[in-house]
């Protein structure tokens, strides 16, 4: 029997129904995720990657919807759901991290009641044993005296130490993949790749795959194995981090890498990519990237281009086609 | 938490004093009590002497005092239409307006809770249409007139319930209960709908607007993210987080209604409070006057202290970090 990825995600599309027609804010993106893997997902707010996260663990705010694809985990197929089955898949499954850990925890309920209403939900656990667990668990996030901090409640934690408690929320049932959703952007420059490298090591330990949504190309680059760029509700490039990094195929990744401030010595102007990303409801025809690439051909503004295999990677450019002589 | 609660005592003391400053002035200003106690064939030495026996010559403070030292052990001296002491009046009419209030209270709380969280969950329900559109009406309606269409309905048309008095009642000490008998308590539905229904729509409509605010937190979202029940949700991650507002509108409710069951006692009949201050305001009995205001006063003090101290039960937020960390 074939073996099946943890997550496929094929076609999927996502509309906002509004009074003046759909919007789609993920047109058509697939991808998979391996076990114990970490899936970055980069690109400008708007690009849809939170939709994707939201997608996947199946928490769209209506009116948004999937309307066609389908994601499936371990082959079987969970965008179909009913709700009461999801829910369960839900934080057993499939946990979820959020950006802001200060609204992320509920002010009137301790810590240690928070950790333990979600094991008991999803393990058939006894109190005793789930707060045994929680404590374990605080302990393995980084929380001093996790036995004496299970009756804290959230506001009596900084936002870095808020956030571990988040992860360990998170990680409490298990799950085989969790959605980290920019987990580090509302913290402290100083407390960011603490949190980054906690989550790293807490998720190789348990075998957990992460789809990691951020911006921070760097914080991409210290802990994905692959990562997929986004432009417009589409995947641009995904592949290995590092081809990606060193080596971007898609005129628009090429612009992000260029927009790293580097350490080491050139002091060039940093690029930047002119214009912004189109609005939902103004998306150009062809490559929605056209407007703001520097190799626009005709072909671009007609037709909208696949993913294309470049090396270990593939990039939705038509300009691949030309350079490795492929064309049509 | 504790300085706190001493800050809190000593506010509620002053505003007493300043109440008992106002229920004072009546004495004073609003006619002559002399005028009031005597007959018309009084002559001036005998009013003189009256006037001496009962302190009125003594200076203002002087007086003052003597009314707060009275007042606190509850001798707010005789009224004037019944010749009666007036703390015996009010405690014989007290327990009726209490049980009435806390019962209508507990109805809107019951009814209103449940009612919220329902149409702040499913906004576009016909039930939530429904409960809308009812609540309008307990808004927008006077409380005599759905006190007296309750009684045309059920009273007068279905013949179910009584229309007046308190039934029958079952005297503990000096307290007389309605609730202990069946006729009492039948007595007690329609006034306390009647006292409790503009209460209840406004705690359904505050439960509503804060559940629909909660909801789109994220604190919700991540407890939806970790698949817990949505019944736990609902009722315990969401509604707890509703709760302090609703703390304070039913704190400062609970005390209106027991301030305007007046209007309700007198659709009812319901031998009260509120009937017997309306009967001492027609004959200007200014004894029962005063001692109605500082009770009134006095009830809402003691509410709102301890709205303010439920607040911290419900809010870890609120409490005095401990000094562990």
């Amino acid at each position: 029997m074939m073996r099946h990825p943890l997550l496929s995600v094929k076609d999927l599309r996502v509309e906002f129904p509004t009074r003046r027609g759909a919007l789609t804010a993920i047109d058509g993106i697939s991808f998979d995720l391996r076990e114990g893997e970490v899936l970055g997902v980069v690109g400008e707010s708007g690009a849809g990657k939170s939709i994707t996260g939201t997608a996947v663990i199946g928490l769209l705010e209506p009116p948004g919807r999937i309307a066609s694809g389908e994601i499936r985990l371990k082959g079987e197929r969970i965008d179909n759901l009913p709700p009461a089955a999801m829910r369960k898949l839900r934080g057993k499954r499939i946990g979820m991290v959020f950006q802001d850990p200060l609204t992320s925890l509920n002010p009137l309920f301790t810590i240690g009641d928070q950790i333990i209403e979600t094991i008991m939900t999803h393990l058939p656990v006894s109190e005793r044993e789930a707060r045994d667990r929680a404590v374990a668990l605080l302990e393995e996030v980084g929380i001093p005296a996790a036995g004496q901090r299970l009756s804290a409640y959230p506001h009596q934690f900084s936002g870095g130490m808020r956030q571990r408690v988040v992860i360990a929320l998170a990680l409490c049932a298990e799950p085989e993949l969790v959605i980290a959703d920019e987990p580090t952007t509302a913290l402290d420059v100083s407390v960011q790749s603490q949190i980054i490298r906690l989550l790293q090591r807490v998720c190789r330990d348990h075998g957990t795959a992460v789809m990691l949504i951020t911006h921070d190309m760097g914080v991409i680059a210290e802990t994905a194995d692959r990562v997929a760029v986004m432009y417009s509700g589409r995947i641009a490039e995904i592949g290995p981090v590092r081809d990606v990094i060193k080596s971007p195929s898609h005129p628009y990744t090429i612009g992000l890498m260029g927009a790293i401030p580097s350490l080491t010595g050139d002091h060039d102007r940093l690029t930047q990519i002119p214009g912004s990303m189109p609005r939902l409801d103004s998306i150009p025809r062809g490559c929605a990237f056209n407007p703001r690439c520097s190799l626009t051909m005709d072909r671009c503004r007609v037709e909208r281009p696949d993913l294309i295999p470049a090396g270990d990677s593939h990039a939705a450019c038509w300009k691949l086609l030309e350079t490795e002589g492929a064309g049509r | 938490m504790l300085a706190f609660t001493i800050r809190r005592l000593l506010q509620a003391i002053l505003v007493m004093l300043v109440v008992a400053l106002i229920s004072f002035t009546l004495f004073r200003f609003v006619g002559d009590p002399v005028n009031q106690m005597v007959g018309v064939e009084t002559t001036p030495e005998q009013r003189e002497a009256l006037r001496e026996r009962l302190g009125l010559n003594d200076p203002i403070l002087v007086q003052f005092g003597r009314f707060i030292a009275k007042a606190a052990q509850f001798d707010f001296g005789t009224s004037y239409q019944f010749r009666q002491p007036v703390a015996e009046l009010i405690g014989r009419r007290l327990p009726a307006t209490l049980e009435l209030s806390f019962v209508s209270a507990v109805f809107a709380l019951l009814v209103g809770i449940p009612m919220g969280v329902y149409t702040g969950l499913h906004r576009d329900s016909w039930l939530s249409k429904l409960f809308l559109s009812i609540s309008l009406i307990g808004i927008s309606l006077p409380t005599f007139f759905i006190g007296i269409l309750l009684i045309f309905v059920f009273a007068v048309t279905l013949q179910w319930l009584p229309s007046f008095g308190r039934g029958d009642v079952v005297q503990l000490g000096w307290w007389s209960t309605g609730l202990l008998t069946w006729s009492g308590i039948k007595a007690l539905i329609l006034p306390a709908i009647t006292l409790g229904l503009f209460q209840m729509t406004l705690i359904m409509r505050l439960v509503r607007s804060e559940m629909l605010e909660v909801i789109r937190t994220d604190y919700i979202k991540f407890a939806r993210a970790r698949g817990l029940r949505q019944r736990s949700i609902n009722f315990r991650h969401a509604l707890k987080n509703t709760l302090v507002p609703v703390i304070t509108i039913t704190g400062l409710q609970l005390g209106s209604i027991i301030a305007f069951a007046i209007i309700t006692e007198t659709v009812f009949q319901w031998p009260g409070m509120g009937l017997l201050f309306l009967q001492s305001v027609q004959n200007v009995d200014i004894p029962i006057m005063a001692a109605y205001l500082m009770l009134i006063a006095f009830l809402f003090v003691t509410i709102n202290l301890i709205v303010d101290l439920l607040y911290f039960r419900v809010d870890p937020r609120l409490r005095v970090e401990r000094a562990a960390h």
